[in-house]
Order: C-alpha cells, then sequence, then structure tokens
C-alpha cells in the first residue's frame, strides 16, 4: 500500500489515533485555559522513564521494555501534576509558576538520572535518549503495536468522557447543577492528557507531544465557536497531522518524525489563522474594508443631502463608482435619491433616539444601519407621522 | 580539596553557574508576579532554532553568530506570540505554547538537515549544556586569581555571562521604581506615565538576554529553572518586593553552588567514580528549596 512498509503503516496508523486522542483532549484542555499543563506533564516524564529503566535493570531486565517505560513515565508524570495542583492549591504561586518549575526540576532531576544511568552500564541506555525528541527509526513492532493501541484506548477514553467534558468546559457553573463536579472532569482531562503524552513520548518526544495537545486546539477553535466542534474538529486535525508527519518523515531519512508531525500540525494552524471564517484574518480584514466602505457610503450620501461640498479622496472615489455622483462631483440622479434616502433615514433615528420606550431599538444606533431593517413597516410610519409634526401620534 | 585542583577545574564552573543563576533569578522575579512565568520556558526552548540559524548562515561554530540567533529567536518569538495572541484572539498560555513547540521543532528538523554531525552542535548539548567543560587549565592554585597571564585565559563563557547579570542588575537598579509599580497595578502606573507596555517588553527583552547567555553557558535547563525556582520560592518568604529579590539571589547562588558540588562530588562521596549532570543537579536543587519554601515559608499561604 503506497510502497509504504508495514511498519510505517502501523507508526502512521499508531500516530494518527494518538494525533486525534491528542485533538481531542488538547481541545477541552485549552477550552479550560490549562494548555500549558500538557507541558508540565510532558517534561515530568523523564524521571520516570529513568527511575523505570533503572528498576528493570536492577531486577535483571533489559531495561528496554517500552510498557515499564512508560508506565515510569505516566507514574512520575502523575506526581508531577499533583505538585502543581498542590502547590496551586496551598501555596499563593500561581497556575504558570508551578508548571514551570515543577517542568524544570522533574527534567533536571530526569537528565541527572541520564546520566547516572550513562555511567553505571555505559551503551545500554542507548535509546532512552530518544525519549526527549520521539523518533521511529528502527521502532520494534511490539512497539508500534503498543503505542496503536494506547492511542486507541486514549481515544476510547475521549469518547466515554466528551459528554462531560463538553459541559464542564462550555459552563462549569451549569454542569456542577447536574450533578458534575468540575473539579473531577477536570482531573479526568488531565488523566486523558497525560495518558495521550506517555503514549506519545516515543514517537515525538516529551518536548514536542505539548505541540500537539496545543496547536489542533488552537487551530479548532478558528472555525467554530461550539465545544464539542472545536474537540470533534481538533481530533481531525490532529489526526491528520499525526499519519501525515508519520508518512512524510518515512520518504526521506533525515525527516525526524516529531518535528515533522508538529509543524504538519503547525502549518494547519497558520492556514486557520489567516484563513477561517468571521475569527481568521483574512476576514477580519474584510471586515473591516467593508466597514470602512459602508462608514464612507453613508457620510458621503449625508453631505450630498445637506449640499456640502466632498473632499475625501476615497469617498469621491466611491460614490462615483457606484453611480451617485459626476465626475464634478454633482449628484446624479440615483445619487440624490439615495442621498435623500440616507437623509431620510438620519431623521427617522434622530425622532427614534428622542423616544424613552424605543430604548432598546436606539441602542443599536452605529450611524450605518438603516433603521427600515430593525423596524415592521408600522413602525416605520408611526415614526413619519411623529416626525411630520407634533399632532402626530405614535 | 587543594586550590591546584579547585581553582582550575571547579571554580570557574561554580563561578559561571552562579552569574548565570543570578541573571535569570533577577528578572524572574518580576516575570513571576506579572503571571509571565512560563516565558522563560518558551525562550529557551527557540534558542535552540535561533543557534541552528546562526550557525547555518555563518557556517561557523562560533559564539557570536550562534548568540545573535539565539537573541534574534527570542525576539522573534516574542513578536509572533503577542501577534497570534492579539491577531488570533487566543490565550496567553495557548498562543505561547503554539509558538514555541513550532520553532523548536523547526529548529530539530533545520539541525538534522544540515550537516552538524561534524560539529559539536546537538539538542542534548542545548538542553543540559556543558558547565563541567568550562575549566581554566591556566591556573595552578589561589594564587592564580592575581596573576594577570593566568586570567587572560579565563573561560570566556564567564565574562559574557558577567556582562549579562551586570545588564540585568542595571536594567532592574535603574527601572526599579516603574517596574515595581507597572508589575503591581498597571493601571496605576499608566496614570503616572510610565510606558507600560514598552516597559513589559524591554523586561521580556532583558530576560531574553539573560537567557541567551546563560544558555551559552549552562545549558536550557538551569535557565528555565532559574527564572522560576528562586523567585517562586522567594515569593513563598516575604511580601516585599525587595526583600522578594533578595531570597531569590540568595537562592539562585545556592542552588548553583549545592548543585555543582552535589554533581561533582556527590557521586564520590557515595562510592562512585563519575559524576552526574551539573546542570540537571542544580535544577534538582532549585525544586529542593522551593519545596522547603513552599512546606515552611513564612509567606506561603495565600492571603
Amino acid at each position: 500500500m503506497l510502497g509504504l512498509g508495514y511498519n510505517t503503516l502501523l507508526v502512521a496508523t499508531g500516530a494518527g489515533l494518538l494525533g486525534l486522542a491528542a485533538g481531542v483532549a488538547g481541545a477541552f484542555l485549552y477550552l479550560r485555559k490549562r494548555s500549558l499543563m500538557s507541558d508540565a506533564i510532558s517534561h515530568a516524564t523523564l524521571p520516570g522513564v529513568a527511575v523505570a529503566f533503572l528498576v528493570m535493570v536492577a531486577l535483571g531486565g533489559e531495561g528496554r521494555a517500552l510498557v515499564g517505560l512508560l508506565t515510569g513515565a505516566a507514574l512520575s508524570s502523575l506526581a508531577g501534576l499533583a505538585i502543581v495542583h498542590w502547590l496551586n492549591r496551598h501555596t499563593r504561586l500561581g497556575e504558570d509558576a508551578a508548571i514551570g518549575a515543577v517542568l524544570s526540576v522533574f527534567f533536571g532531576f530526569g537528565i541527572v538520572l541520564l546520566t547516572v544511568i550513562q555511567t553505571i552500564g555505559a551503551g545500554r541506555q542507548a535509546g532512552l535518549e530518544s525519549f526527549l525528541l520521539g523518533s521511529t527509526a528502527g521502532m520494534l513492532r511490539a512497539d508500534a503495536w503498543v503505542i496503536a493501541a494506547g492511542g486507541a484506548l486514549a481515544l476510547a477514553a475521549c469518547v466515554v468522557l466528551r459528554r462531560p467534558m463538553t459541559l464542564v468546559s462550555f459552563d462549569p457553573e451549569y454542569a456542577a447543577t447536574q450533578g458534575l463536579s468540575p473539579a473531577r472532569v477536570d482531573m479526568a482531562m488531565m488523566a486523558l492528557a497525560l495518558a495521550v503524552t506517555v503514549v506519545g513520548l516515543k514517537i515525538v518526544g516529551l518536548i514536542l507531544i505539548v505541540a500537539l495537545l496545543i496547536l489542533p486546539a488552537v487551530a479548532a477553535r478558528f472555525w467554530t465557536e461550539r465545544s464539542e466542534a472545536v474537540a470533534l474538529l481538533a481530533g481531525l486535525i490532529g489526526g491528520v497531522s499525526g499519519s501525515a508527519g508519520a508518512i512524510l518523515s518515512s520518504l526521506a531519512p533525515d525527516l525526524p518524525t516529531g518535528p515533522i508531525i508538529v509543524l504538519v500540525a503547525a502549518a494547519i494552524f497558520t492556514v486557520s489563522l489567516l484563513l477561517a471564517p468571521t475569527r481568521g484574518v483574512l476576514a477580519g480584514v474584510l471586515a473591516q474594508l467593508s466597514f470602512r466602505r459602508r462608514v464612507h457610503l453613508r457620510q458621503g450620501l449625508l453631505a450630498l443631502a445637506h449640499g456640502h461640498r466632498i473632499h475625501e479622496a476615497y469617498t469621491q472615489r466611491l460614490l462615483r463608482r457606484s453611480g451617485l455622483i459626476r465626475a464634478d462631483g454633482v449628484a446624479t440622479e440615483a445619487g440624490q435619491r439615495a442621498a435623500a434616502r440616507a437623509a431620510l433615514d438620519e431623521r427617522r433615528w434622530h425622532v427614534l433616539r428622542g423616544l424613552p420606550d424605543a430604548a432598546p431599538v436606539s441602542a443599536r444606533y452605529d450611524g450605518l444601519t438603516p433603521v427600515d431593517t430593525l423596524l415592521t413597516a408600522d413602525q416605520i410610519a408611526a415614526l413619519d407621522r411623529r416626525m411630520a409634526g407634533p399632532g402626530g401620534t405614535a | 580539596m587543594s586550590g591546584a585542583e579547585f581553582v582550575p577545574l571547579s571554580l570557574p564552573p561554580i563561578v559561571i553557574g552562579v552569574l548565570a543563576a543570578l541573571a535569570c533569578a533577577l528578572p524572574g522575579n518580576f516575570l513571576l508576579l506579572r503571571r509571565q512565568a512560563l516565558i522563560g520556558d518558551a525562550i529557551s526552548h527557540v534558542v535552540l532554532p535561533g543557534i541552528v540559524a546562526g550557525f547555518l548562515l555563518t557556517g561557523a561554530v562560533t559564539t557570536w553568530p550562534m548568540m545573535l540567533g539565539a537573541a534574534g529567536a527570542a525576539v522573534l518569538a516574542v513578536a509572533l506570540i503577542q501577534l497570534v495572541q492579539r491577531v488570533g484572539r487566543i490565550e496567553p498560555g495557548a498562543a505561547m505554547g503554539v509558538i514555541f513547540t513550532t520553532m523548536f521543532a523547526g529548529g530539530v528538523l533545520l539541525l538534522e538537515q544540515s550537516d552538524t554531525s561534524s560539529v559539536h552542535l546537538d539538542v542534548e548539548h542545548a538542553l543540559y549544556g556543558n558547565l563541567e567543560s568550562l575549566i581554566w587549565l591556566d591556573a595552578t592554585g589561589w594564587a592564580s586569581l592575581t596573576d594577570p597571564e593566568a586570567l587572560v585565559w579565563l573561560p570566556p563563557e564567564l565574562g559574557r555571562m558577567a556582562v549579562a547579570l551586570a545588564v540585568v542588575a542595571l536594567f532592574i537598579a535603574i527601572l526599579w521604581r516603574p517596574l515595581a509599580i507597572s508589575t503591581f497595578d498597571e493601571g496605576f502606573a499608566r496614570t503616572l506615565g510610565i510606558p507600560v507596555t514598552a516597559l513589559g517588553l524591554a523586561l521580556v527583552i532583558v530576560a531574553a538576554i539573560a537567557a541567551v547567555a546563560a544558555f551559552d553557558a549552562v545549558g536550557s535547563i538551569i535557565v528555565i529553572a532559574m527564572f522560576i525556582c528562586p523567585p517562586a520560592a522567594a515569593r513563598l518568604m516575604t511580601d516585599r518586593l525587595a526583600v522578594q529579590v533578595g531570597w531569590s539571589a540568595v537562592f539562585a547562588t545556592l542552588s548553583a553552588v549545592l548543585g555543582y558540588v552535589l554533581a561533582g562530588y556527590g557521586p564520590l562521596w557515595l562510592g562512585y567514580p563519575d559524576s552526574v549532570s551539573a546542570a540537571g543537579m542544580i535544577a534538582t536543587v532549585s525544586g529542593l528549596i522551593l519545596g522547603a519554601a513552599a512546606l515552611f515559608g513564612p509567606r506561603r499561604q495565600r492571603v
């Protein structure tokens, strides 16, 4: 298939599942504004990996069994999470400081342990460094299976937990009235992020797994406002990044898997940032331009109605292109009609804003919206009667 | 231990470690109070692509292009984080996560793609640094400290680190009042006419200078740990900013000295012949100090 080896396919599947799970878990972390917890979680795995290796060697094993190493990673990462939580709850330090402290200290201690491993059995530690940046080169088939299975399990957990996680990330107070404990759901969310991190260690590495938990979520948020849709889309983006990255990196020798996966996700993020409707940069620029155009058009028409000359070059250009004025600046017939309409609209607004019981509608005055798009024909007629003279009734 | 052994082999790394720890811990105090503690983390990640780019552009593994590259990457990262945050309306933590992981991934890819195998440039080195190798072979004992001939051959990192520390300390000393006011009450600072935004940016840039210089000497692990742990521990000791900065300097120095000694001599005391990573041990000690402060510090509770 595609000329890819069995192992590559297995790794690509595993990375895809992992990316899916990471996207979903990361979306909830992001919606709860706790994206950087993943940074503490991932760096805190290192001492666990090293201790697990030492323990397995002490027990007479080879020390490289992936399941054992990942168990160690999960345990020390759990300890790191608990410390972040404790520091945040019981001291005056903020969550960011707690995260930074745990990630740097655990990572530093992990490095100390790695040098210990280097000194006690030179050569045998080969492979532990690969947890820093991930590596799929020369991965054992059994390891690939562990990762694929782990990714599938994490994904299954996402599916099971999606309702409570959506509810809590959308509205924690409401979730609490529904019998859900936001603290517990948060904990489940963290556990999920931890599971994703541990599974991803071998492929993406502990420094970059953070990216897989953050990038897809942030990218997905550009496209939709609904929590559940953000999670789904983030899962999709994560999954695509994972498998595409794994396949891409297998095509050439110097393309390390972890960075490629991250860069694919980063490319999707960039596209989302630029092109997403309403929240994207391009949409923002277009909205800005159209707003500017409407303001100039309106002010130009009002100036025509009052018989003022228009000096602003952009306004002149705009009116001329719309066929509202002639080249010499005099209003065309269509221009006179449009100007009269604008002036009438402005007068209607003026009267409307003087009415105390029209406050809800008056609040929407922005100098651009025609009043007849907000009121019914009857209301407009009443407004016009009131405008006609003091004797009119509303 | 005799001076003949201590002065050439252990004194320079200890001094460099202390200078680096101080240079990071001092601005760390303000970053911590401004809830920007993780800026140090972000900066130290983007240093890698910076040095790789510096190397690729000049083709030389010399210090200045790499440090300039690192500084450029740090400034670029800060700008990009701001941009993504503003333009995309993304919360600061996630914006930071987006930028530093992407840039780090780019750095690793660049490193793998380019032929750097012949030179000493790798990710591990970037992370752990190489504090132990900063030795002063021309020293023969304590007397060398007054011998201008030998002093010329001090490791160059020492001079750079001292300059970086001086820059950081001067910045904080000169701008102490505006920094303190804008850190605690931004609105009030604005009404006083303090350029709050520019000052915040300047603080981050000074932190980046410290990070880049320290990274060159000791690796990014110490950088991240020293930005956060000593100031955080100091914050649990006092309510006064000046006292906090003082405590953080004490804790940073203690971490560097104790960490280096434990890494170099600890294993010997336990009967192992080889030392362990000094950078890792310094980070570990700073964490232990923070742990002690979190358990017993007089101002540990939230009020």
